[in-house]
């Protein structure tokens, strides 16, 4: 989130979209009833179906899955059509007056340097015009045909009402009611908020889905604002800390990036790492990276990491593949080519796409190690189930080891929750039986294999036996140890500018202001630091006081980075200083400094007229209509199909389908063609049901006790289907028997002439459990991967659907 | 459930015991505001969780309606609608059913075991299991059709407005459950003025020119009240009666309440005999021995206290601010 979950009921129109916030987030979604009850806020809900959080919305549109860049793209086209963005906002704040250099361009579908031989784009034009000095050169007068927001207001021009009714299936009068209640909010007093999930990163294009809607909010002047902001809704208690602390292959601690092999020298790895200022007078926050680079190092490797072995540069992995994620492990176990693999906190079988390629890639390992507090399906896939897991266990040599962790409740630590804020929690009971905490697990495994290297050398020990790992009992590390590295301490004292000690060594640090590139400072997570000083535990802090009536209180838990709570809190402000809207107020200049009630994301003593941009982690000081090369499939969102869909790309059916997508070739094989897969599929929660846990708890399962898919009443007639009839609903991998669920909050759409139907797919039943046993969504569902984060298309698939008899085994109703 | 708050009492079921009515409680109300309302089940796990019931895992049979309908072990219950409104738009009426707590309960006139129904000057209608006859009046005298006898130990059981936790000035577990603020408790007269503003809201900004609140004056009014969009038409949340009365059957029953009385307990005596003639030796399933295990667990534990010491007043509950 750019802001809070309080914050919300600062908004004057919060905008659901790619998510269902009552559905997924019932706790959460009281912060949307404040704003409407407190705030007189507009509640409006763009989904495939009419869902729960629609049930309390003042405006309900329908689309069709996997076509959000097409609908928000209309919007763009009608903001800019009707004026209504915020000028001062946007001319001064983003990039609008930029200049694009001459090669950029988008023609049939491609944008510039498309490769055809490499299926990806050099993405050399997608940059700025500079000057002599190296500075981006800008035209305040917008006048300039190159500028950023003349060539957006070119490519968004194709995405008329008509056109966004005939791509997304809208109505265009529902259409144009959502533009009218987005663009109320261009008012600097008035504010959207937006609120996705994974309905929006679930897709080949999920990344260029969230930043339509970031460009959409900075032409209305709502990021930085109380009430404002896209807030990504994390889908589990602790995604977001999974992702602030690097657990994807390609990261690491703090969104610091892993080597890739075409770096293999530290130097090589700094150089494209300078960030300097791409407009005069710039911070650049990130031209500190070596420091925070630095002092992840000395975490890691301790006094091993020096100035002469370029803090240990040589001991990181270098990738040799974009990412090393889920799709991709299993396709190298099907390939034989990864033949182990520990599953943490992870129920693979059930998670993937095509379940039948992840039970068959678990058949191939040699061992698999399943680390969890539950019996999932994925430490049981070798058991036959008959047809919702047809495995032969005669066939299938892995050897299957279950570690029973204990749950979140059972230990000390921290989750992170979507605000940003890290809340310590207090064991409340021992685990049972055997069960340890995950990080007792992995100290053990990880002695094991040290000494294993110490034995027998290996091809390269030295990032294992160089790592630190000076923990009180080596063999149980405490999370308040490892809470205490993420912030960092002081390795020598650290002195100010006139010589004076601010830190004696050994101590915790302040925050990140304090990291060093000489390797006198130690912080594991940057962008934690601050969560645990000489003060004590910050996370641990429950005050709820919030001076101003805000939603701020900043005493209660800690935030990252440096316990802000609103991000880009400065473009909250006008140019002057002076918020645009006084009766929201989070920050001002005060005629000395920056102030207010929340943590200044500025420089403290910078004067608003001195030229600097509000967004100081960019190198321009503004935020990015035009992305430059930051996205891989292009500077400008642009609407590609589902890779199964039930139409040809209606704006360039040659380039139908994203091109920078992944697709592994045997995956290809398996996409259902429109002729005969026809219906569109969509998958997803229910408030009843946590994904695949809570079916091992008696209440959970009695609330919501047996697989279903939910079809139109327009559907069940053309097909004969009853109300809760079994059905068989198949895609080109595999197909499912349950019941159906005819409703009336699924509607046939008009899509490029015709009538299409859609059927919704909740994911949460499997094999074992409490609840009656199922397939599970992923049984039907296309393994393909997001352009930028290989996530997978779960949103958006094709199926076929039949009436069918009840299976032999089906308990009696 | 609770055990017998006799200062409290107001009413007795086939009694004309007189009672001491030495504490005159505030009335409170639980509201219940439909257009807040996301049918989370957040209310009906936690009313699962504090009297401590686990009913069968179910089946699909349409619905999000589970269990599909009230039972000895299921005091409340979401009940969903998918309703067309005139200009075609469809909405999805989500309503929490469960006991009303009339001014006027049925319940309590049609039974004819003493003792076994008894209504507390706070309003709740609580029912007193060890001296209920298990004949099944209560059922047919709810104009609301909420109570449901139990096949494990034959009697009859309800929401109790959580009346254990109440007396000890908590709110009831469904409200403190409760994620977005749908579910209210306090006193009678500020959950009426608070659903007084919210329809107001309703009707000048939300666009529902009949929105209203529930609080039938054919019962007496209630102490579970809804806010609804469409007051002018509750049949269509799960037909929610548009003006309950209770039944001209009840009514005669209470005219000629004396010497029918008599004769009624008698009849029941003899029934509950005939009963236990017939249904005796009792075929248990698997499930009612689990739900029976539970209740002798629960009461041992203390669950159900034993007669708790000293029930300070509902008062506790400050009237001039609604609970959460």
């Amino acid at each position: 989130m750019t802001n809070t979950w309080g914050d919300i009921r600062n908004a004057d129109v919060v905008l659901v979209m790619g998510g269902n916030t009552a559905e997924a987030h019932p706790v959460g979604f009281k912060w949307v009833i404040e704003a409407k009850i407190h705030n007189n806020a507009k509640l409006v809900v763009v989904d495939p179906r009419f869902n729960r959080t629609a049930s309390v919305a003042d405006f309900y549109a329908p689309i069709r899955p996997g076509t959000d860049i097409a609908f928000l793209s209309g919007v763009i086209r009608y903001l800019l059509s009707n004026n209504t963005i915020q000028h001062e906002y946007v001319k001064a704040f983003t990039n609008a007056s930029f200049l694009v250099d001459e090669k950029f361009g988008f023609q049939d579908g491609l944008f510039s340097g498309w490769m055809e031989d490499r299926g990806d784009y050099d993405r050399s034009s997608w940059v700025y015009q500079r000057d002599d000095q190296g500075f981006a050169k800008v035209d305040e007068t917008l006048q300039n045909p190159r500028c950023v927001i003349n060539l957006m207001r070119q490519h968004v021009d194709r995405y008329t009402p008509e056109m966004v009714a005939r791509i997304c299936g809208t109505p265009a009068d529902k259409f144009l009611k959502v533009c009218e209640l987005i663009a109320s909010t261009a008012s600097p007093t008035r504010a959207m908020t937006s609120a996705y999930a994974l309905g929006w990163t679930q897709h080949s294009v999920g990344s260029q889905n969230i930043r339509t809607m970031a460009m959409i909010q900075l032409l209305l002047g709502n990021i930085g604002a109380a009430g404002g902001g896209v807030q990504a809704l994390r889908g589990h208690s602790n995604i977001q800390g999974l992702t602030d602390i690097g657990l994807l292959s390609n990261q690491m601690p703090g969104y610091l990036v892993l080597p890739k092999d075409i770096e293999p020298a530290f130097d090589d790895y700094m150089k494209s790492r300078q960030f300097k200022p791409l407009r005069p007078n710039q911070v650049s926050y990130l031209s500190n990276y070596k420091k925070f680079f630095v002092s992840f190092q000395k975490a890691y490797f301790g006094a091993a990491a020096k100035a002469e072995n370029n803090w240990a540069y040589d001991w990181l992995p270098k990738l040799d593949v974009p990412l090393y994620d889920a799709l991709k492990a299993f396709e190298m176990m099907n390939d034989g080519q990864m033949n182990g693999y520990i599953c943490q906190g992870f129920n693979a079988i059930q998670a993937i796409p095509n379940k039948k390629k992840v039970r068959d890639g678990l058949s191939r390992l040699k061992y698999l190690v399943v680390m969890d507090p539950l019996h999932t399906e994925t430490a049981h896939f070798w058991e036959n189930h008959g047809d919702l897991n047809p495995a032969d266990p005669a066939k299938i040599q892995t050897e299957v080891f279950l570690l029973p962790t204990n749950c979140f409740a059972e230990e000390n630590g921290t989750l992170v929750n979507s605000s940003r804020w890290l809340q310590w929690h207090w064991k409340a009971q021992e685990p049972p039986a055997e069960a340890q905490p995950d990080i007792w697990i992995m100290a053990q495994l990880f002695q094991k294999i040290r000494q294993l290297y110490q034995k027998e050398g290996g091809a390269f020990p030295d990032p294992i036996l160089n790592l630190d790992w000076s923990y009180l009992d080596p063999m149980d590390p405490q999370p308040e140890e490892l809470s205490k590295e993420m912030n960092g301490r002081a390795l020598d004292d650290l002195k100010d500018a006139n010589g004076n000690i601010i830190l004696k060594a050994g101590q915790q640090l302040d925050g990140f202001a304090q990291l060093r590139d000489d390797g006198s400072t130690m912080s594991a997570c940057w962008i934690y630091s601050g969560s645990w000083t000489e003060k004590g535990n910050q996370m641990g802090r429950r005050d709820p006081a919030d001076p101003g009536d805000r939603g701020i209180s900043p005493n209660w838990a800690w935030s990252w980075p440096a316990n802000r709570r609103i991000m880009y809190n400065r473009a909250g402000c006008d140019p002057q200083g002076k918020p645009w809207n006084p009766e929201r107020a989070l920050i001002w200049w005060d005629g000395k400094q920056w102030t207010g009630l929340d943590v200044p994301d500025f420089p403290p003593t910078i004067k608003p007229d001195s030229g600097v941009g509000p967004f100081i982690m960019l190198p321009e000081g503004v935020s990015r209509l035009f992305s430059v090369d930051q996205m891989r499939e292009g500077p400008f969102p642009e609407h590609y199909e589902p890779f199964e869909s039930p139409v040809r790309n209606v704006l360039h059916p040659n380039v139908s389908n994203n091109p920078v997508a992944r697709v592994f070739p045997d995956d290809r094989k398996e996409f259902g063609k429109a002729d005969k897969f026809p219906i569109v599929a969509t998958t997803y929660r229910l408030t009843e049901q946590f994904h695949y846990w809570t079916k091992h708890a008696h209440i959970n399962a009695v609330l919501q006790p047996e697989e279903f898919i939910e079809i139109s009443e327009e559907l069940a007639k053309e097909k004969g289907i009853g109300q809760a009839d079994w059905i068989r609903v198949w895609s080109d991998r595999n197909s499912v028997v349950c019941k159906a669920y005819v409703t009336k909050r699924l509607k046939p759409m008009k899509v490029d002439g015709r009538m299409v139907h859609v059927i919704g797919f909740p994911i949460h039943w499997g094999f074992t459990g409490l609840a009656r046993k199922g397939y599970g969504a992923n049984t039907l569902t296309p393994v393909v991967g997001d352009g930028n984060t290989e996530t997978p298309e779960y949103k958006a698939f094709l199926v076929n659907v039949e009436k069918t008899s009840p299976p032999a085994n089906a308990p009696v109703a | 459930m609770t055990d017998l708050q006799s200062l409290n009492v107001i009413r007795i079921s086939a009694s004309d015991a007189n009672p001491p009515q030495l504490r005159q409680n505030v009335e409170v109300a639980k509201l219940i505001d439909v257009t807040r309302c996301i049918g989370c089940k957040a209310c009906q796990s936690a009313c699962m969780e504090w009297n401590d019931y686990r009913p069968p895992v179910g089946y699909f049979n349409g619905t999000y309606t589970n269990p599909h309908d009230l039972s000895h072990d299921q005091f409340t219950l979401m009940r969903f609608d998918e309703w067309v409104n005139d200009e075609g738009d469809l909405e999805w009426l989500i309503r929490k059913d469960g006991c009303m707590h009339c001014t006027d309960p049925g319940c309590l006139k049609a039974c004819p075991a003493p003792g076994a129904i008894v209504q507390y000057s706070n309003g709740i209608v609580d029912f007193i299991e060890e001296n209920c006859i298990g004949c099944g009046y209560c059922v047919k005298g709810c104009p609301f059709n909420i109570p449901r006898y139990s096949p494990v130990d034959k009697r009859a059981y309800k929401c109790t407005l959580c009346s254990d936790r109440v007396s000890y000035g908590l709110e009831p577990a469904c409200i403190k459950a409760c994620p977005t603020g749908a579910l209210l408790f306090g006193s009678k007269a500020d959950m009426t003025d608070v659903a007084n503003g919210r329809v107001e809201e309703l009707r000048g900004q939300r666009g529902f020119p009949n929105a209203g609140l529930y609080d039938p004056p054919g019962v007496g009014g209630t102490h579970v009240m809804y806010v609804l969009h469409h007051a002018d038409k509750p049949e269509i949340y799960s037909n929610l009666p548009k003006d309950p009365h209770i039944s001209w059957l009840v009514q005669v029953w209470k005219g000629a309440y004396k010497p029918l009385a008599v004769a009624a307990m008698g009849l029941a005596i003899v029934g509950s005999f005939i009963h236990a003639v017939i249904y005796g030796p009792n075929e248990v399933d698997p499930h009612d021995v689990e739900a029976g295990r539970r209740m002798v667990d629960r009461r041992s534990r203390g669950v159900i206290p034993p007669r708790p010491p000293e029930p300070p007043p509902v008062s506790h509950v400050k009237p001039e601010e609604p609970v959460k």
